[in-house]
């Protein structure tokens, strides 16, 4: 599939309001107004804590979560209003890498049987035809020997390499799109490094958009072009990467700038001065725990 | 007298018949009073299972064939049953990594203040009502909670929430030591930065030794006094945390430093660390990094390094410390 | 109470370290031989049966059900007696060819008894069986659809937990009057599959939150195929418990029908010689054997069920999947 093929993905004025019932009725407005674009081809992060929006937004996009306002299109596709047809049809071209790599994987099923699954139900390929797929694409994914990995449980793999096979699933529709939440979160520092440059490889040699969703600033450096922060379900600050990292205006951003540990850096003042760390517990509004407002849903 | 000396631990761990695998080897580690000491590593490499073998929490099928723990001067490895439970009291207590885990779901925080505070009851503690909501709603206060929280379960607190309830449970029996086992990893990144300073906090206000132990090397030096670093079971480096941003170290505490950049930098170089851990199963013979390793020589492979000096601690290479040898040579010869 | 309660296992967990059979080495944990030429579905059930015989409660059971069963199926070669012959003298307690006596009819209790083994466990295990398929395909559908779909099966389920199980089946089998082994296997099959039934939806509503469910979604996976091939197979256990919970209920349910006179009378069954016991009032003629023997034999059989019960929870671990 070639570049020009991949249409962009479009959010615009999405928001997602949810009604609690409980001890005291009231609504939780997980995502407020956003609006984004993710071009053809490129790498798009969405970064913030929890309880920001950011998974609820990746769930919309995805079509497991239906927005309360506003659209998402993926080409000519309005994910929105999809049904169940429709969303196998959105997976095929929409898929997703998750990020819990032990629980995202059945605990009885082959590495081979995971990834075929995908190939035969969006390709229309026989066992033997997705066979020589899955080997493929473990090699693409880098578990060689493929033959030796493609019989393993999850079990028996570490968490680098059960990511791997998480991302080798997700390829298996040729998708054209990739939302990647958090998929590094769970794994060792020593790890990360491995399965991000697989991403950005990927993304490079297929011409995959890629949405990356984190609350951990260095990787999104790492991997994209352009970020979004979110900060309770708003966009409170955009732009490349490069740049809202080396200037952050939003007092958030910042906030998560100095959370990234780094051995490093000689003072945690950050940039832009008062840090909000001191005498407070958790970093403004960040988590809203205290006031029993936030969820992610 | 250091508050936990102990010598030569080994735990093995025997999943089913005829497997072995040694999860710790030979492990020393000495903690003074008031010290905050990080232990690091991969998953697998043993931290956890050594932090649970310091604070007698093994349970079969792991078990500690051998060792000696000494916490202020009792041996505690030998004891069992009620004096354990004794000693625990005032003595060591354990956090652990998932709040929600380590909490019962269906009772109220209030109520696991009560359970913990009544079971290490000393005759003569007064265990009313009143007293133990006050001392409870203490424990939050320094924790940075506020006082509804004893009224909630567990389930209605956030993830950071639930780790400082866990924290003040531990705080409740005023503990000399305590083992923090992954007390963030499941945290995003700002509250963890929130839990681990009020940890630091914590330490530095009450005084207790404290052993952080985490994957996350990052997080481990900006709030420790000392870093050990673990691998296939065996401490490999034991250093104050100021000196490990710079300088030489075991390669293997190198390859971690060089998996953290600055996100802020023009050019970001982020390092992985190729290859997977040995099999603790099997003996290993020689280094058991040198398969991984960028330094190996011959005597790598054959001869498994102990820890030696590399100032101002230790570190178990080879080649490490024939050069620092070399520059103390060099040094005095000038 | 804060309470740690297990050690940390080298693997699993945050990143975790692949396990030590499966390291990149060649192979990993492959059987070598003749084993890897045994098909799959035989290798798990002989791995689960050595899995069980591990358990030491789960082993003493499988001892047990394997006397009975070898009993039935070598009843002719064990039974010194035809059980229907009634060529003894009646009334007569323990002798030397009567071992447990005769009953008023004149017949062996002893042959009765040993040729009765192959009706409980007959309608033991198959009334379990399909009771146990009622409620896992029950249990799966109300547990994954949610809606009106989960709504009215989980009435029905509900319905058929409220209603006296023993009653019910009381009527039933008078009103069928088939009067065959058969018979009752439905009849009791349809009164118990409700508590299974209750089990495993709630047991589906939870699996199906996990992350490899929406991972088959995504994968396009359709519901049957998410249900039968990614849910069920992971609570194994939980089906073989309320299989052998179902099958022990059965035992004792055919036994009470067939002692109310409700079965076939000319069938030879533990609950037709406690029928005959109490017609021919047994403890007054001093044959306290014709009550005790069959009455042992239900209780042992229900029991060597529940002692494999203990055992069942290894069953899902998926070691014994491993190629």
């Amino acid at each position: 599939m070639s570049d020009n093929e991949v249409p962009p993905l479009t959010v615009s004025g999405v928001s997602k309001v949810y009604q609690v019932r409980g001890r005291d009725r009231r609504t939780v407005t997980a995502v407020d107004d956003v609006s984004f674009e993710v071009a053809p081809g490129a790498a798009v992060g969405l970064v913030g804590a929890s309880g920001s929006g950011k998974s609820t937004l990746a769930k919309m996009i995805t079509g497991s979560v239906r927005p309360t306002s506003g659209e998402i299109r993926f080409g000519d596709t309005s994910v929105g209003q999809l049904r169940s047809a429709g969303l196998r049809k959105l997976h095929h071209r929409v898929q997703m890498v998750f990020q819990d790599p032990y629980g995202a994987l059945n605990p009885l099923h082959t590495v081979e049987y995971t990834v075929m699954r995908p190939c035969q139900n969006f390709l229309g390929m026989s066992a033997a035809q997705a066979r020589d797929r899955v080997a493929e694409l473990l090699e693409t994914v880098g578990l060689v020997p493929a033959g030796q990995y493609a019989a393993k449980l999850p079990h028996q793999l570490s968490g680098g390499q059960r990511q791997r096979v998480l991302i080798a699933r997700a390829l298996g529709s040729d998708p054209e799109l990739i939302v990647a939440d958090e998929p590094v979160s769970m794994l060792d520092v020593s790890l990360r490094a491995g399965v991000l440059k697989l991403l950005a490889e990927l993304r490079r040699t297929r011409g995959l958009s890629l949405l990356y969703i984190t609350h951990d600033l260095l990787s999104a450096r790492l991997i994209t072009d352009e970020i979004l922060v979110l900060n309770q379900g708003r966009v409170v600050e955009r732009g490349q990467t490069k740049q809202v990292l080396q200037l952050p205006t939003d007092k958030y951003t910042i906030a998560l700038l100095n959370a990234v540990a780094n051995p490093f850096a000689t003072s945690r003042g950050g940039l832009g001065g008062s840090s909000p760390r001191g005498g407070t517990d958790e970093a403004p509004s960040a988590n809203g725990s205290k006031a029993n407002g936030r969820r992610t849903a | 007298m250091a508050l936990l000396e102990a010598r030569g631990v080994n735990v093995v761990y025997e999943p089913a018949r005829g497997q072995r695998i040694w999860s710790v080897r030979e492990a020393d580690v000495t903690i003074e009073q008031g010290e905050f000491v990080g232990l690091v590593g991969e998953s697998g490499c043993g931290k956890s299972t050594l932090g649970f073998a310091l604070t007698r929490m093994l349970r079969p099928p792991a078990r500690m064939p051998s060792g000696q723990i000494r916490f202020d001067g009792t041996d505690i490895a030998s004891l069992s049953g009620e004096q354990l439970r004794r000693a625990r009291r005032g003595g060591f207590a354990l956090v652990l990594q998932s709040g929600m885990n380590a909490l019962n779901p269906v009772r109220t925080i209030e109520r696991h203040f009560r359970d913990v505070l009544s079971a290490h009851a000393r005759p003569g503690d007064d265990l009313s009502r009143d007293r133990i909501r006050r001392r409870a709603a203490e424990l939050l206060e320094a924790v940075r909670l506020e006082q509804a929280v004893l009224s909630r379960f567990p389930h209605e607190l956030s993830g950071g929430m639930r780790q400082r309830v866990s924290i003040a449970l531990a705080l409740s029996l005023q503990p000399r030591m305590i083992v923090f086992d992954e007390p963030t990893t499941a945290l995003d990144v700002i509250v963890q930065q929130a839990v681990m300073d009020t940890i630091k906090d914590l330490q530095r206000e009450r005084g207790f030794s404290a052993i952080l132990i985490s994957h996350d090397l990052g997080v481990v030096l900006e709030a420790t006094d000392r870093v050990m670093i673990m691998y296939a079971g065996r401490i490999v480096e034991d250093q104050p945390a100021r000196v490990m941003a710079h300088g030489l170290h075991h390669p293997y505490t190198e390859a971690m430093l060089d998996c953290y950049a600055d996100p802020r930098a023009d050019v970001v170089k982020l390092g992985g660390i190729p290859g997977t851990p040995p099999d603790l199963s099997l003996p290993n013979v020689g280094c058991s990094y040198a398969p991984r390793c960028p330094l190996t020589e011959e005597i790598c492979r054959t001869q498994d390094p102990p820890l030696y000096p590399l100032a101002p601690g230790r570190a178990a290479c080879h080649v490490r410390a024939r050069m620092a040898h070399v520059e103390e040579e060099v040094g005095s010869v000038r | 109470m804060t309470v740690i309660t297990s050690v940390p296992p080298p693997e699993g967990g945050l990143g975790g370290k692949a396990s030590p059979q499966a390291r990149g080495g060649p192979g990993g944990s492959s059987p070598q031989g003749w084993y890897s030429a045994v098909p799959g579905p035989l290798r798990f059930i002989g791995r689960a049966l050595r899995t069980l015989w591990g358990n030491g409660k789960a082993r003493a059971g499988l001892i047990i059900l394997g006397i009975i069963v070898l009993a039935a199926i070598f009843a002719p070669l064990i039974a010194p007696h035809s059980p229907t012959a009634t060529t003894f003298a009646p009334y007569k307690g323990p002798s030397a060819t009567n071992w447990l006596g005769t009953t008023g009819n004149g017949q062996d209790v002893f042959s009765q008894l040993i040729y009765g083994s192959r009706i409980s466990l007959i309608v033991g295990l198959c009334a379990g069986a399909l009771a146990t398929l009622v409620a896992v395909t029950i249990g799966l559908i109300s547990g994954y659809r949610q809606g009106p779909v989960d709504e009215v099966l989980s009435f029905v389920t509900n319905l058929a937990l409220v209603i006296p199980a023993l009653p019910l089946m009381i009527i039933l089998a008078a009103y069928l009057q088939g009067h065959s082994v058969w018979t009752i296997v439905l009849v009791v099959a349809f009164t118990s599959w409700a508590t299974g039934a209750r089990v495993i939806r709630s047991q589906t509503k939870t699996l199906r939150t996990r992350e490899f469910v929406t991972s088959a979604v995504f994968s396009g996976e359709r519901l049957f195929r998410i249900a039968f091939r990614d849910i069920l197979p992971n609570m194994t256990s939980l089906v073989a418990a309320s299989f052998l919970a179902a099958a022990t209920a059965a035992v004792l349910a055919e036994a009470s029908l067939e002692f109310l006179g409700l079965g076939n009378p000319s069938t030879v069954s533990w609950g037709t010689i406690l029928y005959a016991a109490q017609q021919q009032n047994a403890l007054l003629t001093g044959q306290w054997m014709m009550v005790f023997a069959p009455g042992l034999a239900i209780v042992l059989l229900m029991v060597s069920f529940v002692l494999i019960n203990f055992g069942i929870d290894a069953l899902s671990n998926p070691r014994l999947r491993e190629k």
